[in-house]
């Protein structure tokens, strides 16, 4: 019913999922949890995405309440893991901060975004 | 920052890649800061991209005249550059009119150029400005209705998400609203015995991102498939303006859901009829959409023309 050449593009398509394997960096979950509240402050946020991604073109940046910029360490790609960004933190009070990220994953795409999560007294 | 000399040389490979494209590095589908837009089933889309349906499938509601179609549909779409694209559609339809044997065959071609004018990050909106031209003879005219004259239609998308919206709002901000608005002109008022009016088509999509829930507002422990889901209603209506017809109103409203994985998405709607003129009972749309763009990065998913 589908036409020939509309099936050839399909297994063209077929063969070129699997191949190229990269494609745009979604994050997957964080440490601390997006939207999360913990109980102590931890010791660095890491965040886990999708694809592997480029410690050149990537980043993340803390703000605290108020949105007035935390020091941090830069975030660096993790060792032996391409998909994980960790950003080290300074001893942190409660409160509420906000993880702003931008990644490149491998084969260039660009995401970023944004989360809050909070220590709580 | 510090980098090391065999970190900065293992990168230049991507360096020099993103320097010789686009300043930004790619954006590809449907992106405007922290929102993904996907690409819907009825309404237009407010971004260019390099993507791929192939095909969408469409069990329209019974007719008016009691006639019952199969469609199956065609779509590419190819940045010409970072912010310009075009689109190529092609449909095939199978048509079952009451006391007459069925017949199939092409509907039409259409091509669509886009110009994505403006995206603002921060607060989620992307828009685009472009013409969508239904191209004469380009289908069985006399068995299946399609056109015997050429259509011109100016059109204006726009998406906007929800994702700016205070933190005290935070159930909120995964929705997002797209729209659609276009003009036909058709270059023949008459033909076949039929009166062409100037239509005013206008559609939206209101989207509530489950993705963008757990991954930018609070994760509630969705894991795969459910953190890719796009639960939506679009809805898109044609009105006639002229020519002896002025006022008369067709559309659907399509409850539906949308699957958007790292290569592809999935989308399902149910189509319901607004009114008589539209048709009656249910109907059904399914597509299969690619991201060229990611399937593809170093060639045919890029633009053809790079800054």
């Amino acid at each position: 019913m589908i036409p020939r050449p509309a099936l050839a593009l399909l297994a063209l398509l077929a063969v070129g999922v699997p191949a190229a394997a990269r494609a745009h960096a979604f994050l997957d979950h964080a440490v601390p949890p997006v939207g999360g509240t913990v109980a102590a402050a931890p010791k660095e946020v890491r965040l886990y995405f999708s694809e592997a991604v480029e410690t050149l073109f990537s980043g993340a940046e803390l703000t605290g309440a108020g949105g007035q910029a935390v020091a941090t360490a830069p975030a660096t790609v993790a060792a032996g893991d391409k998909t994980q960004l960790v950003l080290p933190l300074p001893p942190l009070r409660p409160g509420t901060y906000r993880v702003r990220w931008h990644v490149v994953s491998v084969d260039t795409h660009r995401t970023e975004g944004d989360f809050t999560f909070e220590i709580r007294p | 920052m510090y980098i090391s000399r065999s970190a900065a040389l293992a990168a230049l490979p991507l360096a020099v890649a993103l320097a010789s494209t686009d300043p930004h590095p790619a954006a590809g589908h449907g992106f405007a800061g922290d929102r993904f837009f996907p690409a819907t089933l009825l309404t237009d889309d407010p971004f260019v991209a390099d993507e791929l349906s192939l095909p969408t499938f469409t069990r329209a509601p019974t007719a008016a005249d009691g006639s019952q179609t199969l469609d199956l549909d065609f779509d590419i779409s190819k940045r010409l550059t970072p912010e310009i694209g075009i689109t190529l559609s092609q449909g095939w339809q199978h048509l079952k009119s009451p006391g007459a044997p069925a017949v199939t065959g092409l509907t039409g071609f259409s091509t669509e150029l886009d110009w994505q004018f403006f995206k603002d990050a921060q607060h989620e909106a992307t828009a685009v400005v472009g013409l969508h031209t239904s191209w004469a003879h380009t289908g069985r005219t006399n068995a299946l209705g399609a056109d015997d004259f050429t259509t011109l239609s100016p059109l204006v998308n726009f998406g906007k998400g929800f994702g700016d919206l205070p933190d005290t709002l935070p159930w909120l901000r995964p929705i997002a609203v797209t729209g659609s608005l276009s003009l036909d002109v058709p270059t023949k008022t008459q033909s076949n015995g039929d009166t062409h009016p100037n239509n005013f088509n206008y559609g939206f999509a209101f989207e509530y991102s489950l993705e963008y829930l757990q991954h930018h507002v609070k994760d509630i422990g969705l894991g795969a498939p459910f953190d890719r889901l796009i639960p939506l209603v679009e809805m898109s209506y044609s009105t006639a303006l002229n020519r002896g017809l002025g006022g008369q109103t067709i559309g659907t409203i399509q409850p539906g859901i949308i699957w958007a994985g790292q290569f592809m998405q999935i989308g399902a709607e149910a189509i319901i009829p607004i009114n008589r003129a539209s048709g009656h009972g249910l109907g059904a749309m399914l597509q299969l959409h690619f991201y060229l763009d990611d399937i593809f990065p170093n060639s045919i998913g890029r633009p053809i023309f790079s800054r």
